[in-house]
Protein backbone atom coordinates (compact mmCIF):
# COMPACT_ATOMS: atom_id res chain seq x y z
CA UNK A 1 0.00 0.00 0.00
CA UNK A 2 1.73 3.16 -1.14
CA UNK A 3 1.34 6.66 0.26
CA UNK A 4 -1.15 7.77 -2.44
CA UNK A 5 -3.56 4.95 -1.48
CA UNK A 6 -3.29 5.89 2.21
CA UNK A 7 -4.04 9.52 1.29
CA UNK A 8 -7.07 8.46 -0.75
CA UNK A 9 -8.47 6.30 2.05
CA UNK A 10 -8.01 9.13 4.57
CA UNK A 11 -9.64 11.60 2.15
CA UNK A 12 -12.63 9.32 1.53
CA UNK A 13 -13.18 8.72 5.27
CA UNK A 14 -12.96 12.44 6.06
CA UNK A 15 -15.48 13.24 3.30
CA UNK A 16 -17.90 10.57 4.55
CA UNK A 17 -17.51 11.71 8.17
CA UNK A 18 -18.02 15.34 7.21
CA UNK A 19 -21.11 14.44 5.15
CA UNK A 20 -22.68 12.63 8.12
CA UNK A 21 -21.77 15.52 10.45
CA UNK A 22 -23.32 18.05 8.03
CA UNK A 23 -26.61 16.11 8.09
CA UNK A 24 -26.58 15.44 11.83
CA UNK A 25 -25.57 18.87 13.16
CA UNK A 26 -28.48 20.87 14.54
CA UNK A 27 -27.57 24.47 13.61
CA UNK A 28 -28.15 25.55 10.00
CA UNK A 29 -25.06 27.76 10.08
CA UNK A 30 -22.77 24.91 11.17
CA UNK A 31 -24.27 22.64 8.53
CA UNK A 32 -23.53 25.28 5.88
CA UNK A 33 -19.91 25.62 6.93
CA UNK A 34 -19.62 21.83 6.95
CA UNK A 35 -21.09 21.66 3.45
CA UNK A 36 -18.59 24.21 2.08
CA UNK A 37 -15.67 22.24 3.54
CA UNK A 38 -17.26 19.06 2.13
CA UNK A 39 -17.39 20.61 -1.36
CA UNK A 40 -13.72 21.57 -1.24
CA UNK A 41 -12.74 18.03 -0.17
CA UNK A 42 -14.92 16.56 -2.95
CA UNK A 43 -13.00 18.81 -5.35
CA UNK A 44 -9.80 17.15 -4.09
CA UNK A 45 -11.36 13.74 -4.85
CA UNK A 46 -12.07 14.89 -8.43
CA UNK A 47 -8.40 15.92 -8.73
CA UNK A 48 -7.36 12.43 -7.56
CA UNK A 49 -9.66 11.00 -10.28
CA UNK A 50 -7.86 13.20 -12.88
CA UNK A 51 -11.11 15.14 -13.51
CA UNK A 52 -9.61 18.59 -13.02
CA UNK A 53 -12.39 20.33 -15.00
CA UNK A 54 -14.99 18.93 -12.61
CA UNK A 55 -12.80 19.75 -9.61
CA UNK A 56 -12.58 23.41 -10.68
CA UNK A 57 -16.36 23.62 -11.09
CA UNK A 58 -17.02 21.87 -7.78
CA UNK A 59 -14.68 24.21 -5.89
CA UNK A 60 -16.05 27.35 -7.60
CA UNK A 61 -19.77 26.50 -7.53
CA UNK A 62 -20.19 24.02 -4.65
CA UNK A 63 -17.62 25.51 -2.30
CA UNK A 64 -17.62 29.15 -3.34
CA UNK A 65 -20.81 30.58 -4.82
CA UNK A 66 -23.10 27.82 -3.49
CA UNK A 67 -21.63 28.37 -0.05
CA UNK A 68 -22.48 32.09 -0.24
CA UNK A 69 -26.09 31.29 -1.25
CA UNK A 70 -26.43 28.85 1.66
CA UNK A 71 -24.85 31.28 4.15
CA UNK A 72 -27.34 33.94 3.07
CA UNK A 73 -30.21 31.47 3.46
CA UNK A 74 -28.92 30.42 6.92
CA UNK A 75 -28.76 34.07 7.99
CA UNK A 76 -32.37 34.60 6.86
CA UNK A 77 -33.54 31.43 8.60
CA UNK A 78 -31.82 32.26 11.90
CA UNK A 79 -34.70 34.39 13.19
CA UNK A 80 -37.37 31.95 12.02
CA UNK A 81 -35.55 28.96 13.52
CA UNK A 82 -35.61 30.43 17.02
CA UNK A 83 -39.43 30.55 16.86
CA UNK A 84 -40.13 27.09 15.48
CA UNK A 85 -39.53 24.43 18.11
CA UNK A 86 -41.84 21.79 16.69
CA UNK A 87 -40.22 18.57 15.55
CA UNK A 88 -41.48 16.13 12.95
CA UNK A 89 -43.14 13.06 14.43
CA UNK A 90 -41.04 9.91 14.93
CA UNK A 91 -42.96 8.11 12.15
CA UNK A 92 -42.11 10.85 9.61
CA UNK A 93 -38.48 10.88 10.68
CA UNK A 94 -38.27 7.09 10.53
CA UNK A 95 -39.85 6.97 7.04
CA UNK A 96 -37.45 9.65 5.81
CA UNK A 97 -34.50 7.68 7.18
CA UNK A 98 -35.72 4.44 5.56
CA UNK A 99 -36.32 6.20 2.23
CA UNK A 100 -32.84 7.79 2.23
CA UNK A 101 -31.17 4.53 3.25
CA UNK A 102 -32.93 2.54 0.53
CA UNK A 103 -31.96 5.12 -2.14
CA UNK A 104 -28.33 4.91 -0.97
CA UNK A 105 -28.49 1.11 -1.03
CA UNK A 106 -30.03 1.12 -4.53
CA UNK A 107 -27.29 3.46 -5.80
CA UNK A 108 -24.56 1.33 -4.23
CA UNK A 109 -26.11 -1.79 -5.75
CA UNK A 110 -26.32 -0.15 -9.20
CA UNK A 111 -22.65 0.86 -9.02
CA UNK A 112 -21.61 -2.67 -8.05
CA UNK A 113 -23.61 -4.06 -11.01
CA UNK A 114 -21.79 -1.88 -13.58
CA UNK A 115 -19.88 -3.91 -16.18
CA UNK A 116 -16.12 -3.95 -15.75
CA UNK A 117 -14.54 -2.35 -17.76
CA UNK A 118 -17.27 0.28 -17.95
CA UNK A 119 -18.55 1.16 -21.44
CA UNK A 120 -16.81 4.36 -22.49
CA UNK A 121 -16.73 6.81 -25.37
CA UNK A 122 -13.45 8.33 -24.15
CA UNK A 123 -11.22 6.74 -26.86
CA UNK A 124 -13.60 8.02 -29.59
CA UNK A 125 -13.50 11.51 -28.08
CA UNK A 126 -9.69 11.49 -27.95
CA UNK A 127 -9.47 10.12 -31.53
CA UNK A 128 -11.68 12.94 -32.86
CA UNK A 129 -10.03 15.74 -30.88
CA UNK A 130 -8.52 17.15 -34.10
CA UNK A 131 -11.99 17.90 -35.53
CA UNK A 132 -12.30 21.13 -33.53
CA UNK A 133 -8.66 22.19 -33.23
CA UNK A 134 -8.83 21.92 -29.43
CA UNK A 135 -7.10 19.26 -27.37
CA UNK A 136 -9.04 19.39 -24.09
CA UNK A 137 -11.48 16.45 -24.46
CA UNK A 138 -13.90 17.93 -21.89
CA UNK A 139 -14.25 21.18 -23.86
CA UNK A 140 -14.67 19.15 -27.07
CA UNK A 141 -17.54 17.17 -25.55
CA UNK A 142 -19.18 20.22 -23.96
CA UNK A 143 -18.91 22.57 -26.92
CA UNK A 144 -18.98 20.30 -29.97
CA UNK A 145 -19.88 16.62 -29.52
CA UNK A 146 -22.64 17.28 -26.97
CA UNK A 147 -23.09 21.00 -27.64
CA UNK A 148 -26.88 20.66 -27.44
CA UNK A 149 -26.69 19.75 -23.72
CA UNK A 150 -24.50 22.74 -22.95
CA UNK A 151 -26.82 25.09 -24.83
CA UNK A 152 -29.87 23.86 -22.93
CA UNK A 153 -27.91 24.17 -19.69
CA UNK A 154 -27.44 27.88 -20.40
CA UNK A 155 -31.19 28.21 -21.05
CA UNK A 156 -31.75 26.62 -17.63
CA UNK A 157 -29.54 29.33 -16.08
CA UNK A 158 -31.73 31.93 -17.77
CA UNK A 159 -34.88 30.26 -16.41
CA UNK A 160 -33.32 30.17 -12.93
CA UNK A 161 -32.72 33.93 -12.96
CA UNK A 162 -36.30 34.51 -14.16
CA UNK A 163 -37.46 32.35 -11.24
CA UNK A 164 -35.45 34.37 -8.71
CA UNK A 165 -36.68 37.66 -10.15
CA UNK A 166 -40.29 36.54 -10.04
CA UNK A 167 -40.02 36.46 -6.23
CA UNK A 168 -39.91 40.28 -6.27
CA UNK A 169 -42.83 42.24 -4.87
CA UNK A 170 -44.82 44.29 -7.41
CA UNK A 171 -43.44 47.55 -5.98
CA UNK A 172 -39.81 46.46 -6.41
CA UNK A 173 -40.24 44.99 -9.89
CA UNK A 174 -37.64 46.35 -12.29
CA UNK A 175 -35.56 47.57 -9.34
CA UNK A 176 -32.19 46.61 -7.98
CA UNK A 177 -31.60 43.15 -6.42
CA UNK A 178 -30.48 42.74 -2.83
CA UNK A 179 -29.70 45.35 -0.18
CA UNK A 180 -27.33 48.26 -0.85
CA UNK A 181 -24.15 47.20 0.89
CA UNK A 182 -22.43 49.79 3.05
CA UNK A 183 -18.80 49.36 4.03
CA UNK A 184 -16.09 51.68 5.29
CA UNK A 185 -14.70 53.19 2.04
CA UNK A 186 -11.22 53.22 3.61
CA UNK A 187 -11.72 49.81 5.25
CA UNK A 188 -10.03 46.53 4.52
CA UNK A 189 -12.94 45.09 2.50
CA UNK A 190 -13.00 48.09 0.15
CA UNK A 191 -9.22 47.77 -0.16
CA UNK A 192 -9.52 44.10 -1.16
CA UNK A 193 -12.34 44.96 -3.60
CA UNK A 194 -9.99 47.43 -5.32
CA UNK A 195 -6.89 45.22 -5.25
CA UNK A 196 -8.25 41.78 -6.16
CA UNK A 197 -10.54 42.27 -9.22
CA UNK A 198 -7.73 43.14 -11.70
CA UNK A 199 -5.98 39.87 -10.80
CA UNK A 200 -9.30 38.00 -10.65
CA UNK A 201 -10.40 39.19 -14.09
CA UNK A 202 -7.08 38.08 -15.60
CA UNK A 203 -7.46 34.66 -13.91
CA UNK A 204 -11.09 34.32 -15.14
CA UNK A 205 -10.17 35.16 -18.75
CA UNK A 206 -7.12 32.88 -18.54
CA UNK A 207 -9.29 29.95 -17.36
CA UNK A 208 -11.60 30.52 -20.35
CA UNK A 209 -8.72 30.78 -22.81
CA UNK A 210 -6.74 27.80 -21.50
CA UNK A 211 -9.93 25.68 -21.55
CA UNK A 212 -9.27 24.87 -25.22
CA UNK A 213 -6.25 22.73 -24.40
CA UNK A 214 -6.14 22.38 -20.60
CA UNK A 215 -8.70 22.05 -17.79
CA UNK A 216 -10.85 25.17 -17.62
CA UNK A 217 -13.62 26.80 -19.60
CA UNK A 218 -16.40 29.34 -19.63
CA UNK A 219 -18.22 28.07 -16.52
CA UNK A 220 -15.19 28.06 -14.22
CA UNK A 221 -13.93 31.38 -15.59
CA UNK A 222 -17.43 32.87 -15.32
CA UNK A 223 -17.63 31.81 -11.66
CA UNK A 224 -14.36 33.66 -10.94
CA UNK A 225 -15.62 36.79 -12.74
CA UNK A 226 -18.94 36.59 -10.84
CA UNK A 227 -17.15 36.41 -7.49
CA UNK A 228 -15.09 39.50 -8.40
CA UNK A 229 -18.29 41.37 -9.27
CA UNK A 230 -19.92 40.29 -6.00
CA UNK A 231 -16.86 41.38 -4.02
CA UNK A 232 -17.13 44.88 -5.49
CA UNK A 233 -20.88 44.94 -4.71
CA UNK A 234 -20.42 43.68 -1.14
CA UNK A 235 -17.71 46.27 -0.47
CA UNK A 236 -20.23 48.95 -1.44
CA UNK A 237 -18.08 50.21 -4.34
CA UNK A 238 -20.80 49.48 -6.91
CA UNK A 239 -24.53 48.84 -6.79
CA UNK A 240 -26.37 45.97 -8.41
CA UNK A 241 -27.88 47.01 -11.76
CA UNK A 242 -31.69 47.35 -11.96
CA UNK A 243 -33.18 44.21 -13.51
CA UNK A 244 -35.06 46.35 -16.04
CA UNK A 245 -31.71 47.49 -17.48
CA UNK A 246 -31.51 46.74 -21.19
CA UNK A 247 -27.78 46.01 -21.37
CA UNK A 248 -28.07 43.62 -18.46
CA UNK A 249 -30.81 41.61 -20.16
CA UNK A 250 -28.78 41.63 -23.38
CA UNK A 251 -25.81 40.07 -21.54
CA UNK A 252 -28.08 37.50 -19.90
CA UNK A 253 -29.35 36.20 -23.28
CA UNK A 254 -26.04 36.71 -25.17
CA UNK A 255 -24.61 33.24 -24.43
CA UNK A 256 -27.61 31.01 -25.19
CA UNK A 257 -28.70 33.41 -27.98
CA UNK A 258 -25.40 33.22 -29.87
CA UNK A 259 -25.23 29.46 -29.26
CA UNK A 260 -28.72 29.05 -30.73
CA UNK A 261 -27.96 31.35 -33.69
CA UNK A 262 -24.78 29.45 -34.60
CA UNK A 263 -26.65 26.16 -34.11
CA UNK A 264 -29.39 27.28 -36.51
CA UNK A 265 -26.67 28.47 -38.91
CA UNK A 266 -25.35 24.90 -38.94
CA UNK A 267 -28.83 23.65 -39.80
CA UNK A 268 -29.24 26.22 -42.57
CA UNK A 269 -25.77 26.17 -44.18
CA UNK A 270 -24.43 22.83 -43.00
CA UNK A 271 -25.64 19.27 -42.43
CA UNK A 272 -27.19 19.53 -38.96
CA UNK A 273 -28.13 21.70 -35.97
CA UNK A 274 -24.96 22.86 -34.17
CA UNK A 275 -22.63 21.47 -36.86
CA UNK A 276 -19.58 23.69 -37.15
CA UNK A 277 -17.77 23.97 -40.50
CA UNK A 278 -14.39 22.32 -39.86
CA UNK A 279 -12.33 25.37 -40.86
CA UNK A 280 -14.18 27.71 -38.47
CA UNK A 281 -14.87 25.30 -35.61
CA UNK A 282 -12.42 26.82 -33.14
CA UNK A 283 -13.22 30.51 -33.81
CA UNK A 284 -16.96 29.78 -33.61
CA UNK A 285 -16.59 27.87 -30.34
CA UNK A 286 -14.39 30.62 -28.90
CA UNK A 287 -17.00 33.22 -29.89
CA UNK A 288 -19.74 31.23 -28.15
CA UNK A 289 -17.54 30.81 -25.07
CA UNK A 290 -16.78 34.54 -24.85
CA UNK A 291 -20.52 35.34 -24.98
CA UNK A 292 -21.16 32.52 -22.49
CA UNK A 293 -18.59 33.64 -19.93
CA UNK A 294 -20.30 37.06 -19.79
CA UNK A 295 -23.73 35.43 -19.47
CA UNK A 296 -22.53 32.99 -16.80
CA UNK A 297 -20.76 35.69 -14.77
CA UNK A 298 -23.83 37.98 -14.88
CA UNK A 299 -26.26 35.12 -14.13
CA UNK A 300 -24.29 33.71 -11.19
CA UNK A 301 -23.79 37.19 -9.74
CA UNK A 302 -27.49 38.01 -10.04
CA UNK A 303 -28.57 34.62 -8.65
CA UNK A 304 -26.55 35.45 -5.53
CA UNK A 305 -27.78 39.04 -5.39
CA UNK A 306 -31.35 37.73 -5.14
CA UNK A 307 -34.75 39.14 -6.06
CA UNK A 308 -35.23 42.87 -6.78
CA UNK A 309 -35.90 44.65 -3.47
CA UNK A 310 -35.50 48.37 -4.17
CA UNK A 311 -36.86 50.67 -6.86
CA UNK A 312 -34.19 51.62 -9.38
CA UNK A 313 -33.89 55.28 -8.28
CA UNK B 1 21.85 18.54 -8.27
CA UNK B 2 18.55 16.68 -8.26
CA UNK B 3 19.32 15.36 -4.75
CA UNK B 4 19.90 18.91 -3.49
CA UNK B 5 16.56 19.98 -4.97
CA UNK B 6 14.78 17.04 -3.36
CA UNK B 7 16.32 17.84 0.04
CA UNK B 8 15.13 21.44 -0.27
CA UNK B 9 11.63 20.22 -1.14
CA UNK B 10 11.45 17.74 1.73
CA UNK B 11 12.72 20.35 4.19
CA UNK B 12 10.38 23.10 2.96
CA UNK B 13 7.22 20.97 2.83
CA UNK B 14 8.01 19.43 6.25
CA UNK B 15 8.41 22.86 7.87
CA UNK B 16 5.18 23.95 6.14
CA UNK B 17 3.34 20.88 7.41
CA UNK B 18 4.64 21.62 10.92
CA UNK B 19 3.16 25.13 10.78
CA UNK B 20 -0.18 23.77 9.53
CA UNK B 21 -0.18 21.27 12.41
CA UNK B 22 0.73 23.95 14.95
CA UNK B 23 -1.89 26.30 13.52
CA UNK B 24 -4.57 23.60 13.72
CA UNK B 25 -3.67 22.75 17.32
CA UNK B 26 -3.81 26.47 18.14
CA UNK B 27 -7.18 26.84 16.42
CA UNK B 28 -8.58 23.99 18.52
CA UNK B 29 -6.91 24.86 21.84
CA UNK B 30 -6.60 28.66 22.10
CA UNK B 31 -9.10 30.34 24.43
CA UNK B 32 -10.64 33.24 22.43
CA UNK B 33 -11.33 34.36 18.86
CA UNK B 34 -8.35 36.71 18.48
CA UNK B 35 -5.75 34.15 19.53
CA UNK B 36 -7.44 31.53 17.35
CA UNK B 37 -7.21 33.94 14.40
CA UNK B 38 -3.52 34.36 15.18
CA UNK B 39 -3.02 30.58 15.04
CA UNK B 40 -5.03 30.25 11.83
CA UNK B 41 -3.16 32.96 9.92
CA UNK B 42 0.19 31.48 10.97
CA UNK B 43 -0.87 28.22 9.30
CA UNK B 44 -1.90 30.01 6.10
CA UNK B 45 0.96 32.49 5.85
CA UNK B 46 3.97 30.52 7.05
CA UNK B 47 2.71 26.98 6.40
CA UNK B 48 1.64 27.62 2.81
CA UNK B 49 4.72 29.84 2.31
CA UNK B 50 7.11 27.04 3.26
CA UNK B 51 5.16 24.49 1.19
CA UNK B 52 5.44 26.80 -1.85
CA UNK B 53 9.12 27.41 -1.11
CA UNK B 54 9.65 23.66 -0.95
CA UNK B 55 7.80 23.06 -4.23
CA UNK B 56 9.65 25.80 -6.16
CA UNK B 57 12.74 23.62 -6.91
CA UNK B 58 10.38 21.02 -8.45
CA UNK B 59 8.59 23.45 -10.79
CA UNK B 60 9.61 22.75 -14.36
CA UNK B 61 9.64 26.33 -15.61
CA UNK B 62 9.76 29.94 -14.47
CA UNK B 63 6.06 30.26 -15.32
CA UNK B 64 5.06 27.42 -12.99
CA UNK B 65 7.21 28.94 -10.24
CA UNK B 66 5.53 32.32 -10.63
CA UNK B 67 2.11 30.63 -10.53
CA UNK B 68 3.04 28.94 -7.22
CA UNK B 69 4.25 32.24 -5.75
CA UNK B 70 1.10 34.07 -6.87
CA UNK B 71 -1.07 31.38 -5.23
CA UNK B 72 0.76 32.09 -1.98
CA UNK B 73 0.39 35.86 -2.43
CA UNK B 74 -3.38 35.51 -3.05
CA UNK B 75 -3.76 33.28 0.01
CA UNK B 76 -1.84 35.89 2.06
CA UNK B 77 -4.13 38.65 0.83
CA UNK B 78 -7.30 36.64 1.50
CA UNK B 79 -6.11 35.50 4.93
CA UNK B 80 -5.08 38.99 6.03
CA UNK B 81 -8.39 40.52 4.85
CA UNK B 82 -10.64 37.86 6.37
CA UNK B 83 -8.87 37.90 9.73
CA UNK B 84 -9.11 41.72 9.84
CA UNK B 85 -12.85 41.52 9.12
CA UNK B 86 -13.45 38.81 11.74
CA UNK B 87 -11.38 40.67 14.34
CA UNK B 88 -13.35 43.87 13.63
CA UNK B 89 -16.65 42.01 14.08
CA UNK B 90 -15.39 40.59 17.38
CA UNK B 91 -14.36 44.03 18.65
CA UNK B 92 -17.68 45.60 17.65
CA UNK B 93 -19.79 42.85 19.19
CA UNK B 94 -17.69 43.10 22.36
CA UNK B 95 -17.64 39.36 23.06
CA UNK B 96 -14.34 37.55 22.82
CA UNK B 97 -15.31 33.96 23.23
Amino acid sequence: MNIATVFEIVLASVVLGLAIWTIAVAETYSATVGFVAYSLLVALIWVRLDAVDVALTEAAIGGGLGGVVLLGAAARLRDAEALTVEQASPIVRMSAAILSASITAALAFAILLLPDPAPTLAPTVVANAGATGMTNPVTNVLMAFRGMDTMLEKVVLLLAIVGVWSLASDRAWGGRPGPRHQADPNGVLAFLARLLPPAGIVVGVYILWTGADHPGGAFQGGAVLASMWLLVIMAGLADTPPVSSRWLRLILVAGPGLFLAIGLGGLWLGPAFLSYPAAFAKPLILGIEVAMILTIAATLGLLLAGAPERSSQ
Amino acid sequence: MSVARDIMTIAGVSVGAFFFLAGTVGLLRFPDTLTRLHALTKADNLGLGFVVLGLLPQSGSLRDGLKLISIWMLALLAGATVSQLIARMVRQSGTTR
